[in-house]
């Protein structure tokens, strides 16, 4: 990590730094955070507040026999305990998921994994409700578990959705993309084929906060207000009201501060819905927060899964095509968060940053007795995966031609004067300049020194490695032609007021769980309107006080709700601008806009400011014809297409040779965005999401025994990175706009999230070359190092 | 927010007033030290004491490293991060400090203490190699009065020790004898994580630079690996040399016993019980010839 003796003093921001828009300044909510004053919503307490719990399955696969409650309601302080049987008398017992499949709210008939919710105790306090759930006895009669993913369609394999009308097996879906035939032909006179089989283990966001909420059920006025974890309130709302028929205009939903969400708070949870069925019963508060635990076992995983790569290439070195075969694990109920038209996310990019001749991928999702989810974990929709399986496999191809990693890439990357570049997968990437990223983080690394220092540790019988990856994101979903969260279209809202001392408020739909979104949106609508983003409010979190919108996740807020902001500010301006042409006496057409004010073509004497246009807005007079009082827009802002960020990433480990353990030495990252709105916020997105890539690459998994227990359930057994294990980040960046954003920003959210584990994974591979491996799976801990160097990789299934 | 089941909490004042409670409460009473091996289980619920004696107000009578002539004192409610600190102990018994710069991380070095590492007796706890490797005592009390235990006799077994019902640990003593140095050796799969494998050795040079003694203690490679027998008996009279520590490595794999787990294959406990059991010596001779 970068000290700050080590970081250029240019490269942070002042307190008197306050830059009228764009560039680098400390962060608005900061100030709260680090004092310890945000208000989470574990810190939401209410008068006759009551604490829920949930008691959860301890089997990976089991039918329920009985469930006998009484002595959990007789303990003194319990206030309800509530069953599967008591939720299906209201019809409540099971729900959908955002893949249109159902997910139990409370199991009625069979437990499908270990950790679903089975009973809720509500009690007065929160350690009766823990107590509550001892007393509940549930006999089980345990049946044998779908566990490994490649057993899950074998004929004899025990049936998980018994629960789905005439389901036989554990089929998910299958789903194709790119073209087959054209592929196999390419494949069939391609001089070099390489495959490789490479696994994506199960992972978990494991954000600081749990999941949670306070639900309030107000029977005076029939409206339930729900404080809770979510990226994204609005679509909360709507689907609280599809599904539970509460009337969406008597439903608030309100995130406030999150403590990290990366995916994992996109879902309705059971425990959501629960504790509002529990306060509808009730009438009262009632607050659930689950522990670490919970959130490890039961909430939305990631990744998960096996994939078989192919790449066909000439003998000199000229990639004409990929090829791959997914075989995806979704647990026991299909709920990965991903666009209707889009099961298997945005997995269609695995063609990466290079110019091919064909590309296919057939893909097979199954269910197993593992928790549900398949979230964008910080992934933009399984680009996560995509851009793992094609950088691994230009280094396996690199190593069957023998030729330098980087001089492959830079053989084949899509070439500037080819944008906008459609993929074999129909992918439009909207802007790119490969090359000249890719040698920025080359120059920045000193590539060429690293390779001689490599041969020279090497001859002393040292094993040092180094990595590289390319990657382009597809962020910002999406064009609602093409893109719905069931049903709900991805265009966001976005509203601005100015009052009239010129102090604004801008209105977002999209929820920040630490992004800095109070700053970033200030400083958009301060470069559009000339106001300084102090005097900005970034109002968000609360479907009472915002306008519709899907939501924070997959890189979307800048690139959607970012220019959402730019376009409503603009509306504000052109109003402003009549309004000003009345003061100054010309017409509209002989003003020209000064950052902050509108003067007189040819002579600067004659100027307004926008506080002075906001001032007469509102104010006595009159406004010139046809304009109303007052100034504030809305818009809803429908993207045309996704954003397209892309980097270059090189990773430089040193492997110990006796006992596997990897150090990662060194780490460069360059990255293009677009516009950049605040460096700080954007070093920092990146800074998380390398450490991120470090812990998925070393050390996260979520493993499970032969019998479907979670064998990760607390953070002592599912390891996250510290600092230690990261080493002083090396950042950069170029510039290269979206050409169809307002703003031409491009979102950097999961960027190096996306592209840092292949980096990292490369290099150690790279540094294992004397081996003579050429792969090995994450997590990339010692003993799996060490057993690949032994020649026997195994893969983390 | 994890919560333990219901348990009454008494804070004692004084060791002699710890030991009357324990004693009168009998086998339903712990004692919780920095309670982050007690707490952790208490709110998982793997433990659910029916009453807590608290002896974290003794640090002024139990909290001290003391260096004397012939041994070194650690009072049991000694925290991790005291012994990291000490350069006393650093100079006698290098091996403490090695091995406290890898154990857990500053939030629990803070609190943690030795007595509760070696109480728990967790097999892959460090101290307890590390203790029998320096041919530690242990200083039990009662009502009865005062018993030393060797550290062979302590550790017996995963979770089990020879403190009894109504007893406290209250101090470890290790000998100090000459031309001696010590080291410690782990790999973990994270700052802070467990340790995948650890080797703990101490070595005693004669006045000819032979090896005069050497103790070799293992953790997390199995549920009896404080001690490795045979060691010595192979090495003393040799001269130090990668042989020599090549055959201390080949008896540590031998005699350890691992099972596979998320931290690693038994193969690869195995190669680090020789692979570190190596690394320590060949440290621990650097140090007593003063080189390290
Ligand atoms: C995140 C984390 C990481 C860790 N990593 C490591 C690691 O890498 N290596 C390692 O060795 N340890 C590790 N530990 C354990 C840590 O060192 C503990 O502090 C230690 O094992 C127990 O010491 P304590 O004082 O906290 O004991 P407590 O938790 O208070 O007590 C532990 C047990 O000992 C008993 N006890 C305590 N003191 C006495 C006494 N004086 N007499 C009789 N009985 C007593 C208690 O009744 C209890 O049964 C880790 C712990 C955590 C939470």
């Amino acid at each position: 990590m970068t000290t700050l003796g080590t970081r250029p003093l240019d490269s942070f921001a002042d307190n008197d730094q306050k830059p009228v828009g764009y560039g680098r300044m400390l962060r608005k909510e900061d100030p709260r955070f680090v004092r310890g004053l945000g208000h989470y919503c574990d810190d939401i307490q209410l008068p006759g507040m009551l604490h829920m719990a949930i008691l959860r399955s301890p089997f990976a696969h089991a039918r329920i026999v009985s469930i006998d409650t009484s002595r959990a309601l007789a303990h003194p302080k319990v206030k309800a305990v509530v069953t599967g049987a008591d939720l299906a008398e209201k019809g409540l017992a099971w729900m959908p998921t955002l893949s249109n499949d159902v997910q139990a709210v409370l199991a009625t008939d069979k437990v499908r994994f270990q950790g679903q919710e089975v009973a809720i105790v509500v009690a007065e306090d929160r350690y009766s409700a823990r107590d509550g759930l001892e007393l509940i006895d549930v006999q089980y009669d345990p049946l044998p578990p779908v566990v490994d993913v490649r057993h899950a369609l074998d004929p004899d394999a025990p049936v998980i959705r018994d629960d789905l009308e005439g389901k036989a097996d554990n089929h998910c879906f299958d789903w194709e993309t790119g073209d087959a035939a054209a592929t196999q032909a390419v494949f069939d006179r391609a001089e070099v084929v390489v495959s490789q089989d490479i696994v994506y283990p199960r992972v978990h966001p494991a954000p600081m906060e749990t999941c949670g909420c306070v639900a309030d059920y107000d029977r005076v006025s029939g409206k339930l207000t729900l404080w809770t974890t979510s990226q994204a309130p609005h679509a909360h709302r709507t689907l609280y009201a599809l599904v539970a028929g509460l009337p969406e205009h008597k439903i608030r939903v309100v995130s406030p501060d999150i403590g990290g969400g990366f995916g994992n708070k996109v879902p309705i949870y059971p425990g959501y819905v629960c504790a509002i069925v529990a306060s509808l019963v009730l009438h009262k508060p009632v607050k659930w927060m689950e522990d670490r635990s919970e959130n490890l076992i039961s909430t939305g995983f990631a990744r998960d899964y096996l994939m078989r790569g192919e790449i066909a290439a000439t003998r000199d070195g000229k990639i004409l095509a990929v090829r791959t075969n997914v075989l995806a694990d979704h647990g026991a109920f299909n709920g990965t968060a991903a666009p209707v038209k889009y099961p298997a996310g945005f997995f269609g990019v695995f063609t990466g940053s290079y110019d091919l001749e064909a590309a296919y991928c057939h893909m097979t999702a199954v269910y197993t007795n593992k928790a549900p989810g398949g979230v964008a974990y910080a992934c933009s929709f399984r680009i996560t995966e995509a851009v793992y399986l094609v950088e691994r496999m230009v280094d396996v191809l690199a190593r069957e031609l023998d030729m330098d990693p980087a001089e492959l890439r830079l053989r084949n990357l899509i070439r500037p004067e080819q944008f906008p570049y459609t993929t074999k997968t129909g992918w439009v990437y909207d802007s790119g300049e490969y090359e000249r990223a890719l040698r920025l983080s080359m120059e920045t690394a000193g590539y060429e020194d690293l390779r001689k220092e490599q041969a020279e540790r090497r001859a002393r019988g040292e094993l040092m490695g180094i990595g590289l990856s390319f990657f382009t994101e597809a962020v910002g979903a999406g064009p609602r032609k093409d893109m719905d969260i069931l049903g709900l279209g991805m265009a966001d809202g976005c509203e601005l007021t100015v009052h009239p001392t010129g102090k604004a408020v801008v209105r977002l739909s999209v929820q920040t769980q630490g992004q800095g979104h109070e700053t970033t949106f200030a400083q958009i609508v301060a470069e559009e309107l000339g106001i300084p983003p102090a005097d900005i409010e970034v109002v968000h979190g609360d479907t009472d006080q915002t306008p519709f919108g899907l939501g924070t996740y997959g890189s979307r807020s800048t690139p959607v709700s970012g220019a959402a902001a730019a376009m409503v500010a603009r509306k504000v301006r052109d109003k402003a601008r009549i309004i000003a042409s009345g003061m100054l006496e010309v017409s509209v057409a002989d003003l020209e806009w000064e950052k902050g004010a509108f003067q007189v073509k040819g002579d600067p004497t004659r100027s307004v400011t926008i506080q002075d246009v906001a001032m007469r807005a509102y104010g006595a007079g009159d406004l010139p014809e046809g304009v109303e009082g007052g100034l504030q827009a809305e818009v809803c802002y429908n993207p045309e297409n996704l954003t397209y960020p892309f980097g270059a990433y090189i990773c430089v480990v040193d492997v110990d040779p006796g006992t596997g353990a990897v150090k990662v030495r060194k780490f460069v990252a360059i990255d293009d965005c677009g516009t950049r709105i605040n460096e700080m916020i954007i070093e920092g997105q990146v800074h998380g999401g390398l450490t991120d890539g470090v812990g998925m690459a070393l050390m996260e998994m979520i493993a499970f025994d032969e019998d479907g227990n979670c064998l990760s359930a607390s953070l002592m057994d599912y390891l996250i990175p510290t600092a230690l294990e990261v080493p002083d980040w090396q950042t950069g960046h170029t510039v290269t706009p979206s050409p169809h954003h307002p703003i031409g920003a491009k979102g950097i959210g999961e960027s190096a999230t996306v592209g840092s584990p292949p980096a990292v994974v490369n290099a150690i591979v790279d540094a294992l070359a004397p081996f003579g491996i050429r792969h090995a799976d994450m997590p990339l801990t010692p003993s799996r190092v060490w057993d690949a160097m032994q020649g026997h990789p195994l893969p983390p299934v | 927010m994890q919560v333990p089941a219901p348990f009454e909490y008494r804070r004692a004042t004084s060791v002699e007033d710890a030991i009357g409670l324990l004693g009168e409460l009998g086998s339903s009473a712990r004692v919780v030290a920095g309670g982050h091996s007690l707490l952790p289980m208490m709110k998982l619920r793997l433990a659910t004491p029916d009453r807590l004696v608290d002896i974290n107000d003794l640090h002024g009578e139990l909290g001290y490293v003391r260096v004397e002539p012939g041994e070194v004192r650690i009072g049991a409610l000694t925290r991790h991060r005291e012994l990291l600190e000490s350069d006393e102990l650093a100079a006698v018994h290098p091996v403490f400090r090695d091995a406290e710069r890898v154990i857990a991380d500053p939030v629990v070095r803070n609190r943690g203490t030795i007595g509760g590492s070696l109480c728990q007796a967790d097999p892959a706890e460090d101290l307890s190699a590390v203790c029998t490797a320096v041919d530690a005592t242990c200083v039990i009390r009662s009502a009865g009065g005062t018993r030393e235990v060797p550290m062979a006799d302590f550790y017996r077994g995963p979770f089990e020790t020879a403190v009894g019902d109504g007893e406290l640990l209250i101090e470890v003593r290790v000998p100090r004898r000459p031309r001696g140095s010590s080291a410690y050796e782990k790999v973990e799969r994270r700052a802070g994580d467990w340790a995948v494998a650890a080797s703990a050795a101490a070595l005693w040079l004669d006045d000819d630079g032979r090896i005069a003694d050497v103790r070799v203690g293992l953790s997390a490679v199995g549920p009896n690996t404080t001690a490795i027998e045979g060691i010595a008996d192979a090495l003393r009279g040799r001269e130090p040399s990668e042989e020599a520590y090549a055959q201390a490595g080949a008896i540590a794999a031998e005699r350890c016993n691992p099972v596979a787990d998320l931290r690693g294959s038994v193969e690869y406990k195995r190669h680090l019980a020789d692979e570190l059991t190596r690394r320590a010596l060949r440290r621990a001779v650097a140090r007593c010839r003063g080189e390290g």
